[in-house]
């Protein structure tokens, strides 16, 4: 398949601040990308980097095979893109906006825009200014994808809004990817909309990549096991594999990484077996890799 | 076709779709010769990636649970639907023999005790069940 996004050692930095540290990421075409990290880790920098709004310290970013800075007008005409602020003209009319936008954008497809208008009920003749957070969001949905965009980036597009918005931007992340070839990259602090709606996901802490790879292999090698002991502890002693402990006396719940075998013959050895195991979901996984007491960031 | 996604459950998105599948093929839910929902409208419902979708139903074709049709769509497998419904059923029953299985030997069960646990079940489950329906099953 072929890599729509390739960013390579990719770093960023905002005075002494590193914001990102030499980042790989890519996206590939078809597949929905989400970028989960805590708020200031970095999702926000890397994505304005792929639209050529921020200039590499260092590394190289490719979109469609093209440097968004230097070749900005090629990259934006086939990217759509809905910002967290979702920044319109407050004046313009609906109708007006979507004329105005129409201009930059050779594959604008007018009649989609109006469609996905009447879909989410909103009067063309309404002012920007007047219009609700969900509004706002719809709106800013409909400039993002009625040029048909090659790549759709939405950064944190669930962000304030209600459960029905939130359902309609899920709706547009689907119908993007079922038209052939089209490819989703969406950041997104509610990481179970992120696990239903990626096929690939991408962890970033304090500008680094923490985890990345397919949603299914990301949660398939991350465990949530219960541990019995044959004897009362008053700690965990360290077991290979486990990112968090909780738990007490003789049964200890765990997050680990890697087989269920490797921590059964860890556990083994200091007396303890396994009664239950399952697969962690990605909020667990964050949780244990980026959270309070989880053990230092590793690329994995 | 009514599938639910649980998150919490640990089990991988596509294999949920899955076993519910089979599990409405096995209970005759599902028909032999029945067309499955195109991808994008199963995803739309569900709220999961198209991808998702292409992966349970690539799954369910390696199983022989269904079949795609060229230009058209997914269909519930015709290979003799009693012959699919039978191995279903026996393929869910033994996931649970399993599971149960290991709780016995978890809490120290012998398989004898277990036996004798089953039988004690069913003979009180059988007591509390009105009789025109306890008699269809003899």
């Amino acid at each position: 398949m072929t890599n729509v996004v390739e960013v390579q050692g990719l770093s960023r930095q905002f005075g002494t601040t590193k914001a990102l540290d030499a980042v790989d990421f890519r996206a590939t075409e078809g597949l929905v990308h989400g970028l989960v990290g805590v708020n200031g880790a970095g999702k926000t920098t890397l994505i304005k980097h792929l639209l050529g709004l921020l200039r590499p310290t260092s590394g190289t970013v490719r979109v469609l095979g093209l440097d968004p800075v230097r070749d900005p007008v090629n990259v934006l005409r086939r990217v759509g893109y809905l910002s967290e602020q979702r920044e319109m003209p407050e004046w313009m009319r609906i109708d007006e906006l979507l004329r105005y936008t129409q201009a930059y954008y050779p594959s604008w497809d007018m009649r989609y825009a109006r469609e996905l208008l009447d879909t989410f009920g909103l009067d063309a003749k309404k002012k920007v200014g007047g219009l609700s957070q969900g509004m706002r969001a719809q709106t800013g949905l409909v400039l993002a994808v009625a040029h048909r965009p090659q790549v759709l980036i939405l950064d944190e597009p669930s962000s304030g809004l209600d459960a029905v918005v939130r359902q309609d931007i899920l709706d547009a992340i689907v119908r993007t990817v079922a038209d052939e070839g089209r490819t989703v990259i969406f950041s997104s602090h509610l990481l179970d909309e992120v696990e239903r709606m990626s096929d690939r996901v991408t962890m970033i802490h304090q500008g680094k990549i923490a985890l990345d790879g397919m949603r299914d292999d990301v949660c398939g090698a991350h465990h949530v096991t219960q541990l019995r002991f044959a004897e009362r502890l008053d700690r965990l002693p360290p077991l290979d594999g486990v990112l968090t402990a909780s738990g007490g006396a003789r049964s200890w719940s765990v997050v680990h990484a890697g087989p269920v075998e490797r921590l059964r013959d860890a556990a083994g050895s200091v007396g303890g077996e396994i009664s239950e195991s399952r697969n962690a979901t990605l909020e667990e996984i964050f949780v244990a890799r980026v959270g309070r007491g989880a053990p230092r960031a590793e690329a994995a | 076709m009514d599938i639910k996604i649980n998150l919490a459950d640990g089990v991988p998105l596509y294999r949920q779709i899955v076993n519910q599948v089979r599990y409405m093929v096995a209970s005759g839910v599902l028909e032999a010769g029945e067309e499955l929902p195109p991808i994008r409208t199963l995803a739309l419902q569900l709220k999961v990636t198209p991808n998702t979708i292409v992966k349970a139903y690539g799954e369910l074709e390696a199983a022989g649970v269904v079949r795609k049709r060229h230009g058209s769509g997914t269909f519930v497998s015709d290979a003799g639907p009693s012959r699919l419904a039978t191995r279903e059923r026996r393929r869910i029953i033994e996931e649970r023999i399993d599971a149960l299985l290991a709780e016995a030997r978890h809490l120290g069960i012998s398989l004898d005790e277990l036996f004798k646990s089953i039988q004690r079940r069913h003979a009180l489950l059988a007591e509390n069940t009105p009789a025109d329906k306890a008699s269809g099953e003899e």
